[in-house]
């Protein structure tokens, strides 16, 4: 599965999981306007850690967090690298 | 008029000067300081709560920031009763506070309520009085906070030690406007209505009812220069594209470990601030700050006393003795909270390494999600009580957003080889089950099914420190 795809579908499993209205996933959704909250992410990235190997998150050289649905995408894609 | 008195909050909100020019904010409105100078929130009924333990038990807290500067000096005893708490949690409250009066943003009573004396309603609409806010009490203020049995704990300061950093903070410039992503009534977002309020400055209140980025934009269109949050709350932050609209002087994390990333992404986004770190806990109050943009805490500061702060480490946990921690637990269950020499146990264990100490968990297993405390213990309680459990442990787990997530290994009634051919179904009907009857973030991020737990030689589980 590539990371896009994984991304995706924990996104949608979480979503339904705490019971949020995911909205429609474009590259340019912003994830606070995602229908996510923090706690969703945790989770979302706990899953993503376990599937992909690795936690952008903790990586102090990325300097950016993510703003958009993109830019998380993105951020799995160079931290699997 | 009321009386300039210096000791109490009023006294000393109002002694910092510029009241004209001073104000809160709120979601949905807001209180100019000078306003309170003539008029009170109160409805002119002030003199009711003279001496009496007082429950502030407002949704909003912009009327609850209103009643506690009128009423600290005034009322015996406030109770800080924050809008997230259990409601079935009130009476339990109210019964080891004493409470006798109530305050509150309701025009009536609900069923909630309880019946113990007068009823006075805050608004934020100041009114015309005549009055002497004068200080009558060295009033006790009750900070509630989790506790292992589900009940809160009641944990008693002062004014006195609740500022107590505060005067030593001389750092922040008069006219500072403060925010917090906390609600104020918990002591991290207490702590800093009471910096806007001492030290001349004005304050953004964040609201339950609004967004991240809602709350960002607000704070961003007043010009806030000094904010305060978790490392959760600025992770999340960082995150909302309102964010980039904040351009704070200064940023202050607390209540959670702040790790390096955090600081390293706030120092980079914010490149004009100061970024500090603090180490505070309700009952141990503010022990210390750090500014050097590392992880964890000079080595040097324990050991030492340094601006009234004393600092020792004891089997691994950081103790603290200070003016500024808590006097005491309230309740009939209460234990002792200074030890004999003074000392709090913050049940923080810290790790040394090289000239630093770093934070490595709790003691006590706590969880810290996003700020909000687990007991594993009562999270175990709920997946025990499903009929094909045997037995389970709670655990944490690293986030790099929430700071912890609540994990669990789970002992079925069951040989294990029969877990595995149910196994998704049973994880899903655990932790619906836990869904039922737990808050969403007590709820177990995943389940390991495992054929054993390990015991300890007095037959308890054995719990690692996250």
């Amino acid at each position: 599965m590539s990371v896009r795809s994984e991304v995706l579908s924990q996104l949608k499993q979480v979503a339904q999981e705490q019971n949020k209205k995911l909205a429609p996933l474009s590259d340019d959704l912003p994830l606070s306007d995602s229908g996510l909250d923090s706690l969703c992410f945790a989770i979302i990235v706990a899953r993503l850690e376990d599937a992909l190997g690795v936690d952008p998150f903790t990586a102090t050289e990325q300097t950016d967090f993510p703003v958009t649905l993109a830019d998380f995408v993105r951020f799995y894609e160079d931290a699997a690298k | 008029m009321p009386q300039s008195n210096r000791g109490s909050l009023w006294g000393s909100s109002s002694a910092a000067g510029h009241l004209p020019e001073r104000a809160l904010w709120g979601a949905d409105g807001s209180v100019a300081l000078g306003d309170l100078a003539r008029g009170s929130s109160l409805g002119g009924r002030l003199e009711e709560l003279s001496g009496r333990c007082v429950l502030v038990a407002t949704a909003d807290q912009l009327t609850a920031a209103l009643a506690l500067i009128e009423l600290d000096g005034v009322a015996r005893r406030l109770v800080l009763f924050p809008p997230d708490l259990p409601r079935e949690h009130v009476a339990f409250v109210t019964a080891s506070a004493a409470v006798d009066a109530v305050v509150s943003d309701r025009t009536a009573p609900d069923a909630g309520t309880p019946s113990a004396g007068p009823f006075v309603t805050c608004s934020p609409k100041i009114a015309p009085a005549a009055f002497e806010r004068s200080e009558r009490y060295q009033t006790e203020w009750i900070l509630l906070t989790s506790g292992t049995t589900g009940l809160p704990k009641l944990v008693v300061h002062t004014l006195s030690s609740l500022a107590g950093a505060i005067q030593d903070a001389g750092a922040a410039p008069k006219r500072a406007l403060w925010s917090t992503f906390y609600d104020i009534r918990r002591y991290g977002g207490l702590q800093i209505l009471l910096r806007a309020l001492l030290g001349g400055g004005s304050l953004v209140l964040s609201s339950a009812r609004e967004s991240t980025g809602d709350f960002l934009a607000r704070a961003a269109a007043r010009g806030v220069t000094h904010v305060l949050g978790t490392p959760t709350h600025w992770r999340n932050a960082l995150m909302n594209p309102s964010a980039r609209r904040l351009a704070p002087q200064y940023v202050r994390l607390s209540g959670e470990i702040a790790d390096q990333a955090i600081l390293d992404h706030l120092r980079a986004f914010y490149p004009g601030a100061a970024i500090v770190h603090a180490f505070a806990s309700t009952e141990a109050g503010v022990g210390f700050e750090v500014g050097d943009g590392l992880a964890g805490f000079p080595a040097s500061l324990v050991g030492q006393e340094s601006s009234g702060v004393e600092m020792k480490v004891e089997e691994g946990s950081l103790r603290i003795r200070s003016a500024r921690t808590a006097a005491r637990y309230l309740g009939s269950h209460a234990e002792a909270l200074p030890d004999a020499d003074g000392f709090v146990d913050t049940g923080d264990i810290v790790e040394l390494r090289g000239e630093r100490y770093y934070f490595v968990g709790r003691r006590d297993g706590v969880i810290n999600v996003g700020g909000q405390k687990v007991h594993p213990e009562e999270v175990e309680a709920v997946i025990n009580s499903h009929p094909q459990v045997r037995a389970s442990q709670v655990r944490a787990k690293k986030s790099a957003i929430t700071g912890a997530l609540v994990v669990a290994d789970v002992v079925l009634n069951k040989e294990p080889g029969a877990a595995n051919a149910r196994g998704e179904g049973l994880e899903h009907a655990i932790l619906e089950h836990c869904r039922a009857a737990l808050p969403r973030h007590k709820v177990p991020a995943a389940i390991n099914f495992v054929p054993s737990l390990a015991v300890a030689a007095t037959g308890k589980i054995v719990r690692r420190n996250a």
